[in-house]
């Protein structure tokens, strides 16, 4: 196996576009589980560690660039008034060792629908762009194009994730995930909410239900309606429990989850309806400045 | 919290040692290991080495019709490919059955039965090999649960009739009965007022110890060959190897390697044989690694059971009997069930007077996993079927859950359903009353982290019910129905540097119990040294029986203390034959030997001079009796040990999710030997039944394990663990040495039922099985009623 370690993003674009069988490895958090488990047997591995550049993030204001190899960890203590949703996605991953070497760019490239950082970045808005890189260029892939199937992504051979561009939040963000554990643990599913009070929107995520991390868009559309209906985005006020519990049940009802060793697909459907309504509760709670209501 | 201590319970010890016994002395280990400097197993390192590595089946049943191990010998650095062609000896070996073969003869009977060893340069090279290795199965339908076990004409013999090696027939592995006061007749249940039946499920629990099966075999120049292991018990291991090595027993040597946790799961062999084997083969010394999912393969793991329980009490209280039946999963080899099944049935009605008992208790041969010894070996299961049986009694009755134990709960002097009379202290219910006493923990606040799900922000107290249970149980400690597990000791007393120095050398296993501290303490205090070196532990010295049971303070504890007693006695005789002392109250302290009348006499070192004293004791406990298979009756344990819970939860009830509050445990240990590694085996006891009660369980889908991994098999974190204040009762056994009683196990019991019935508590749900998972407390209540 060859092991290519390029010194910057050029180089390895051009390693990547000589060698597109090489798989890119930053915390090797889920590439050396893969190798060690033989699972996997590539080639080539694209170290990206001496690649500063994507340790790195940058804000302007209104969009974070997030660098591929920023860890989980420094979003958690960097990024939580950014990108709240995310951050909380990033303290739930692993434990604290796989939180210092994991990355939002590993999720991505691996595109398995268990990643925590998916259902925060699709909740994020349509906005979320992935910056995927080659020789050719650069493409800005919208999130919702990206996750294909099953650690299946938008990625060409050639490309790279050099970053993510995430919309600064304008507006509360949850994420909620079910593990048989309390903590390190890898999700059963996972939920993530987002406001968006600027264009008048509302981001879900939903995480290892389906065969790829998917947005609920039926919910989405229902709450937005219900908030502009009832001028709830101007006036605030208590949410009406039957909206609450509508946004659950099109919450549930977008996951095609499966039976497995980890959990029911009937558990799964139910913890969505859940958690839709727990996080849709705080959130609701973090825009109109009322108490968290204990009935979810 | 304070350990009881009843003074006219504390046994004299013979001189009181700083570091001695009754006193936290450190670890001779610990530091390495905090430190992470501490050689395991897998670390061994010879030069020259190859590694060895096996082929597994991916089925659970099939026939082999060929093996072609051509491909594998054909990749550069191979040096062995072995099959079951190639052992030089017999071809199975076993615990107490030899039904299990060192590699798969014509046939697999479980997933991730090894089939062919190979030996190579580099692990991943062995690796390659082994996956090139072509094996042609016939796949056959396994047999997998108790109705297609009990039915073999139908779904066919595990062992066919001509292979079959144990006691009973069919798939039945073993079976234990247990009748006493005439057994339970119609009219013995028309005197009970109130009757509850429940059928309990059990499911598979892994040791989960963190060092993977790991050694390293060394061929000698006397064509035997010397292993470097991680095991529970040095001298068994020998004893089943060597037959298969085609050896005598002297010449396979086995030293102790560092074990990383064992649990039982090192009591039966791994890779022993197979390092060897390849060892002997190729003359090049061959380490074994496991990895972790071969490790979920490569060790037995906790019988998976199905318990159907009857209890008739009267109206104010009083059990009238015990009907009930333990079906044990021993899956396709025999390892130790049938002294599992011996436990269960013998314990199976817990710490309780019951009247009349009519109990049957067996082992069935299927094609799941292995199952055997692991702590609390078959009285794990039972207990959890009896407390959440005493539960609903109380809820029958309308009475107070503690209150109908403590009624119930026997005391010395009371027998068992064994007919076994309990002569030593039995605190069941004082141990009850003192877990019912300690304040409650507050109300959980509003840190993410004391929530059910933590910090995966499920919930910020939606949905949280609070919910307290309690539980007790009974452990046997040692070796039991007739079974003589002695233990030896060597102890050498000489003079370095001008100083007294013992030197103790057993064959125990350290697995990280704390053997080693405790024979230092030992030796401190019954020699009067500070310093006392612990010699590496070896077949070079006697058996000192397993690292299991609970039994290693007591038995080669009492060896050691046996071996230092004749060495002192060897010392005075020598100053009285120098001397002519005739003082009777001679003992040792600080290096000299003093007595009360004559002040110090003399010194050890000067005593002794360039002399050494060394003497070698066999501690053999008193003997106990086979049950009879009829009835179970017969003085068959050695020793009980009991042990109280009450778990505090908080439940998520709309999410299924638990955080376990906290979970106190009340315990009497005879003597502490060490206080606060007792409070350890406590603690880590009650951990570990607290995985079983909502996490840990070995998924299997006809036969196949679907979970080998720490990512989909889940043992408690820190967030899991909860505070745990534990009440240390120290009420000698005049039995044993220092009046001590075993305590590694006891605490395994009873967490698992104290913590469902706190989940019980907070839901109203009946909860049949554990672990108690998610979906049982949502979308799923299986067996309500």
């Amino acid at each position: 196996m060859e092991f290519l370690r390029p010194e910057t993003w050029d180089e390895a674009l051009a390693l990547k576009a000589e060698h597109p069988d090489a798989v890119p490895v930053a915390g090797g958090t889920d590439v050396m589980v893969e190798l060690n488990f033989d699972r996997r047997r590539p080639p080539a591995l694209l170290d990206l560690n001496r690649v500063a550049e994507a340790a790195r993030w940058e804000s302007d204001g209104a969009v974070v660039r997030l660098g591929a190899a920023v860890p989980y960890a420094r979003i958690v203590s960097e990024l939580g008034r950014e990108l709240p949703g995310l951050a909380l996605a990033a303290r739930t991953v692993g434990s604290p060792q796989i939180r210092n070497r994991g990355t939002v760019g590993g999720n991505l490239g691996s595109a398995s629908p268990a990643g925590d950082a998916h259902p925060p970045l699709l909740a994020a808005g349509r906005g979320v762009r992935v910056e995927a890189a080659s020789v050719r260029g650069t493409r800005m892939v919208p999130v919702d194009d990206f996750y294909l199937g099953p650690k299946r992504s938008a990625l060409e051979p050639d490309e790279l994730v050099r970053a993510v561009h995430v919309p600064v939040a304008g507006g509360p963000q949850q994420f909620s995930k079910v593990g048989t554990r309390n903590a390190m643990v890898i999700s059963v599913c996972s939920f993530a909410l987002a406001l968006h009070p600027a264009d008048r929107t509302v981001g879900t995520g939903i995480g290892s239900a389906a065969p790829t991390p998917r947005r609920a868009a039926e919910a989405e559309a229902f709450l937005a309606g219900e908030l502009a209906e009832r001028g709830l985005w101007e006036r605030g006020g208590e949410l009406d429990e039957a909206v609450v519990r509508r946004f659950g049940e099109l919450a549930a009802a977008a996951a095609s989850p499966i039976d497995d060793v980890r959990g029911s697909a009937d558990y799964r459907r139910h913890a969505l309806a859940v958690m839709a309504r727990r996080t849709l509760g705080w959130c609701w709670a973090g825009y109109t400045g009322l108490p968290e209501r204990s009935a979810a | 919290m304070t350990p009881l201590r009843t003074e006219k319970n504390l046994v004299k010890i013979t001189t009181d040692h700083p570091h001695g016994v009754g006193t936290d002395a450190a670890r001779p280990d610990g530091i390495l290991k905090v430190r992470g400097e501490f050689a395991y197993s897998s670390d061994l390192w010879a030069e020259d080495m190859l590694w060895g590595t096996a082929l597994r089946s991916p089925h659970a049943r099939a026939r082999i019709r060929s093996v072609d191990v051509s491909r594998a010998l054909a990749v550069p650095g191979v040096h062995a490919v072995l099959t079951h062609e190639d052992l030089p000896g017999v071809k199975t070996y076993g615990l107490e059955i030899q039904d299990q073969p060192a590699l798969a003869v014509d046939q697999v009977r479980h997933h991730g039965e090894p089939v062919a060893l190979v030996a190579a340069d580099h692990p991943e090279t062995a690796r390659r090999a082994a996956a090139a290795i072509a094996v042609d199965y016939e796949v056959l339908e396994p047999v997998c649960t108790e109705e297609q076990a009990l039915d073999p004409e139908r779904y066919g013999y595990v062992h066919a009739p001509g292979e079959y090696r144990g006691k009973a027939s069919g798939n039945v592995l073993h079976r234990q009965r247990v009748v006493s006061g005439g057994g339970v007749t119609d009219e013995v249940r028309a005197r009970a007022d109130v009757v509850v039946r429940g059928t309990y499920e059990v499911g598979m629990q892994d040791q989960a110890f963190l060092g993977p099966e790991s050694g390293l075999a060394v061929p000698a120049e006397d064509g035997g060959v010397d292993l470097y292991v991680a095991t529970q018990w040095l001298h068994v291991d020998r004893r089943q190897m060597a037959p298969v090595l085609g050896l005598p027993e002297e010449r396979v040597r086995i030293t102790l390697a560092g074990v990383g946790g064992a649990f039982g799961g090192r009591e039966d062999l791994s890779m022993q044989i197979h390092a060897c084997l390849l060892a002997l083969r190729t003359g090049r010394p061959v380490k074994v690694v496991y990895g972790r999912e071969e490790s979920f393969f490569g060790h037995v793991h906790r019988h998976p059971a199905r318990l159907r329980y009857e209890h008739g009490a009267t109206r104010d209280g009083r059990l009238v009997y015990v009907d009930a039946r333990i079906v044990l999963d021993g899956g396709a080899y025999a390892s130790s069930s049938p002294a599992v099944v011996g436990n269960a049935a013998s314990l199976g009605v817990g710490p309780y007077v019951v009247p009349h008992v009519s109990m049957e208790a067996l082992a069935l041969y299927t094609n799941n996993p292995p199952c055997g010894a692991m702590r609390g070996f078959g009285a794990v299961q039972a207990c959890f079927a009896y407390e959440s049986q005493m539960d609903r009694l109380a809820a029958a009755l309308g009475t107070d859950p503690v209150e109908l134990r403590r009624l119930n709960a026997v005391e010395e002097g009371d027998a068992l359903p064994t007919g076994q009379r309990i002569d030593s202290p039995a605190p069941v219910a004082e141990l009850l009353r003192r877990v019912k006493a300690l304040p409650l923990p507050p109300a959980a606040g509003a840190d993410l982290r004391e929530m059910p799900g933590a910090l995966s922000n499920t919930t910020h107290g939606e949905g949280v019910v609070r919910g307290v249970g309690y539980g007790v149980g009974i452990k046997n400690v040692g070796f039991s129905e007739g079974f003589d597990d002695y233990s030896t000791a060597r102890v050498r007393l000489e003079v370095v540097g001008g100083e007294p120095v013992a030197l103790v050398h057993t064959a125990a296993a350290e697995v990280g119990q704390g053997g080693v501290t405790v024979h230092g303490q030992i030796a401190r205090t019954e020699l009067g040294v500070e310093r006392v070196t612990i010699h590496p532990a070896d077949t070079g010295v006697g058996s000192a029986g397993s690292t299991s049971a609970s039994r290693q303070t007591y038995m080669t504890g009492g060896a050691v203390k046996m071996a230092c007693e004749a060495v002192r006695e060897e010392l005075f005789a020598r100053g009285r034959a120098r001397h002519g002392w005739t003082h009777d109250d001679l003992s040792l302290a600080g290096g000299k030997v003093v007595s009360e009348a004559g002040g110090v006499l003399a010194s050890v070192a000067d005593l002794l001079g360039d002399d050494a004293i060394e003497r070698t004791r066999e501690h053999h406990h008193r003997p106990t009796q086979p049950f009879d298979p009829e009835t179970g009756q017969g003085f068959g344990h050695v020793q009980y040990s009991f042990c109280a819970h009450r778990a505090v939860v908080d439940v998520d009830v709309e999410l299924g999710l638990v955080k376990v509050v906290e979970l106190a445990a009340a315990q009497d240990v005879g003597r502490a030997v060490n206080p606060g590694a007792v409070v350890g085996q406590i603690h880590g006891g009650s951990v570990q039944g607290l995985g079983l009660a909502v996490m840990e369980e070995v998924v299997t889908e006809g036969g196949r394990v679907r979970n080998p991994s720490f990512t989909d098999y889940l043992i408690p974190t820190l967030l899991d663990t909860p505070p745990q204040p534990v009440d240390v009762l120290e009420l000698a056994d005049p039995h044993a040495p220092y009046g001590l009683r075993g305590a590694g196990e006891a605490p395994t019991l009873s967490s698992t039922p104290a913590i469902v019935s706190a989940i019980r508590a907070a839901t109203g749900l009946a909860l049949r099985r554990v672990p108690v998972r998610p979906e049982h407390l949502t979308v799923r209540r299986p067996e309500e009623g």
